[in-house]
């Protein structure tokens, strides 16, 4: 009698409960597998859209592995030999706000300018030209070398900072990045809300 | 018309103007100190480098509103006789052929020297990248830093 209960009590549940639950665990996981590479594409294109800003000359153009800035939309060595220096502010006797003001020139070929203008300094230059997309994606991600900022930071910083904003207002005979302020800054949100994933290489 | 004060060549100085205006041209053609020289107006040059307060700027993008309450140094501020170690290493080098761009020149080498008492030849390269002379005379300039460099450490020494 007792051998009957316990089957009927416990073995017969067991025998159908158990490989109930590992079915819905299953389907579980793989529905989440799903949904995170759902997301992560999603990030990714996101990223794709915010590449295509940092990776036009008005932001390449400082954020570069060599000592020297570039200028123009071909990406030339900057004239006059300009050096990053050991702040990012240029040498002595050719600091960058010598010639760049708070404003832009007026005049086409004339320096361009912001607020402390300067390029990264070599302690942390955030260099993305020369990178693949996903390098770039990479490089913006780390606070090591994005400088220190996190993902929630990034997200003012792309929207708030001086430079940045610059972009879109770069003075005559220099062309924009292909989408607007309004529009990078929400990729840029939308990249890191779905988890700021980074293309595969 | 504003008032714009500022300090030239260790002269306070007070100046009904426009604080748009190019420092340049304040110093030009408001208070006639015409050793600074119009180049080619867009920063490119560097024929009317100026020192504002230890920077070697380009006087043609200053705003005369950037110079307010700070202190501006022409080729006139150097010396009453020429007896700054620049000038007189570029005397004793006979550096300049035309002369246009010499004044820029020695600014930035001032500003060089201050920073830096015994550069290199890379050193005074990059410094002086940004003053063009169409003359060519870049071998007598680097020649005449490094000289200017000696005459002050003299001087130092002699002090």
């Amino acid at each position: 009698m007792k051998a009957r209960n316990f089957v009927r009590q416990v073995a017969i549940p067991f025998v159908v409960v158990f490989p109930l639950l590992l079915l819905f665990s299953a389907i579980g996981e793989k529905h989440h597998a799903f949904a995170q590479a759902s997301n992560d594409d999603h990030s990714v294109r996101a990223f794709s859209a915010v590449a295509s800003v940092l990776t036009s000359p008005r932001c390449l153009n400082c954020h570069v592995p060599d000592d020297g800035p570039l200028q123009g939309d071909d990406n030339h060595p900057h004239t006059m030999n300009v050096k990053r220096g050991p702040d990012g502010r240029g040498t002595p006797a050719m600091r960058c706000t010598n010639c760049h003001q708070d404003t832009n020139s007026q005049f086409l070929h004339a320096p361009p300018g912001r607020a402390d203008w300067r390029l990264p300094p070599p302690s942390m230059p955030l260099v993305w030209k020369g990178l693949s997309i996903a390098g770039i994606c990479r490089s913006v991600k780390n606070p090591a070398t994005n400088g220190g900022m996190s993902t929630a930071q990034l997200i003012e910083h792309v929207r708030d900072d001086p430079f940045v904003n610059w972009a879109w207002n770069p003075g005559p005979g220099r062309t924009q990045p292909p989408i607007s302020h309004d529009e990078f800054v929400a990729r840029f949100t939308e990249w890191v809300q779905t988890g700021a994933a980074c293309p595969k290489e | 018309m504003e008032k714009s004060h500022f300090t030239v060549n260790g002269k306070s100085v007070e100046l009904e103007i426009d604080p748009a205006t190019p420092l340049l041209w304040a110093l030009r053609d408001h208070l006639g100190l015409t050793g600074t020289k119009f180049g080619c107006g867009i920063g490119q040059c560097g024929a009317c480098t100026v020192i504002l307060d230890g920077n070697a700027v380009r006087s043609c993008q200053v705003k005369v509103s950037r110079a307010a309450g700070k202190n501006v140094t022409t080729i006139e501020g150097l010396s009453s006789d020429r007896s700054h170690a620049v000038q007189r290493a570029w005397l004793m080098e006979q550096v300049p052929q035309c002369g246009y761009c010499q004044s820029g020149q020695i600014m930035s080498a001032v500003v060089l020297l201050a920073s830096n008492p015994s550069p290199r030849d890379s050193d005074i390269d990059d410094a002086l990248s940004g003053n063009i002379c169409r003359c060519g005379t870049y071998h007598r300039i680097r020649k005449a830093v490094h000289r200017a460099a000696e005459l002050a450490r003299k001087e130092e020494k002699g002090a």
